[in-house]
């Protein structure tokens, strides 16, 4: 087992038995916590396991030359469009976006497309977007929206090439 | 939410119809996967859960109004990177927040960075894309959250 690991499981037991000691002490701030764990789990359950089969399902019926066409190197500007679309549609945000970002790069997607991907998954969801707009006012998100979603792409592009050209590779078999 | 659930059902009866056979090897990729990146979701939701306890709603309320207008800015970057709240909570917060008088400006660099810098997140980042590409994309999204939050402050009058 490597060192790393043996940290992780006695950062995991460590954690759990502190839990487990708060709720038989009945010891507030550790119970607390343990509600917290406990919620957020279930709300990343009830996305994760689509996310996951829309993945599977992603990566044995769509050929590659299709996300190469769409996603890749030579798809330009629409690229762009698709993955400000997708980002949008996405549901749950980042740790939802991550893994569908993963899948895109491995059948060929472009470095800078699904950096723009993530940023859009995070910032342009159209759901949540509705739901900010009916709190902030519409000014406030027509705002956000107008400013970032420029230089996500922009910065996406830059760190993309940046990247690309230093032979940047992100790993594999996950 | 339950577009989801039904996008995913309809997805994977279709597949089934046409591919039996590439229907269940698409179900044991997607577990395979799931069950991969697992621990770092255990970790994120282990960060979470303590974070969410030492930072609670309230705290955040409590500095964003109380500041002049870019340590407000600063503070509230700070607090939408290192923590990790769903918008159904994050939105209400801000709604309230706003009729409390905080400007704009403070409330979009912490929905911003809340949206797209995850420190919490970075355990599960690192994982799909290594060190080097999860630092720099946190790195731009905060500076993305810091130029939105200027471009509202400057819509709203809140500066200059």
């Amino acid at each position: 087992m490597k060192r790393d690991d043996s940290i992780k499981i006695a950062g995991v037991s460590g954690y759990l038995l502190f839990l487990i000691v708060s709720f038989v002490c009945g010891f507030n701030p550790g119970k607390e916590i343990g509600h917290n764990f406990v919620s957020f789990s279930i709300g990343m359950l009830k996305l994760l396991p689509c996310a996951f089969i829309l993945i599977g399902l992603f990566e044995v019926w769509v050929k590659r030359e299709t996300v190469e066409k769409h996603f890749g190197e030579e798809s330009g500007i629409r690229g762009y469009i698709w993955a400000l679309i997708l980002g949008g549609t996405t549901v749950g945000g980042l740790y939802v976006s991550f893994p569908v970002a993963y899948s895109l790069y491995g059948k060929g997607a472009k470095l800078s497309i699904i950096l723009t991907y993530i940023g859009a998954s995070g910032i342009c969801r159209v759901p949540m977007a509705i739901f900010e707009a009916s709190f902030m006012g519409i000014k406030f998100t027509i705002i956000r929206l107008m400013v970032a979603i420029p230089l996500v792409i922009l910065t996406s592009i830059a760190l993309g090439d940046y990247l690309t050209k230093r032979n940047y590779k992100i790993r594999e078999g996950k | 939410m339950y577009y989801l659930y039904i996008v995913t059902g309809f997805a994977l009866l279709l597949s089934f119809i046409i591919n039996r056979e590439k229907t269940f090897k698409a179900i044991k990729i997607a577990t395979n996967r799931f069950v991969t990146i697992l621990p770092a979701f255990l970790g994120m939701l282990i960060l979470v859960s303590i974070i969410l306890f030492l930072i609670p709603d309230k705290l955040i309320s409590n500095y964003l109004g109380k500041n002049n207008i870019f340590i407000g800015v600063l503070l509230a970057s700070f607090f939408g990177s290192i923590t990790l709240i769903p918008g159904f909570i994050a939105f209400p917060l801000c709604g309230i927040l706003l009729k409390k008088g905080v400007l704009y400006m403070v409330l979009s660099a912490f929905s911003t960075t809340l949206m797209m810098v995850g420190v919490l997140t970075y355990p599960i980042e690192k994982e799909y894309f290594g060190v080097r590409l999860t630092i720099l994309r946190n790195i731009m999204s905060l500076f993305i959250a810091l130029v939105v939050a200027l471009m509202t402050g400057i819509f709203f009058r809140e500066i200059f």
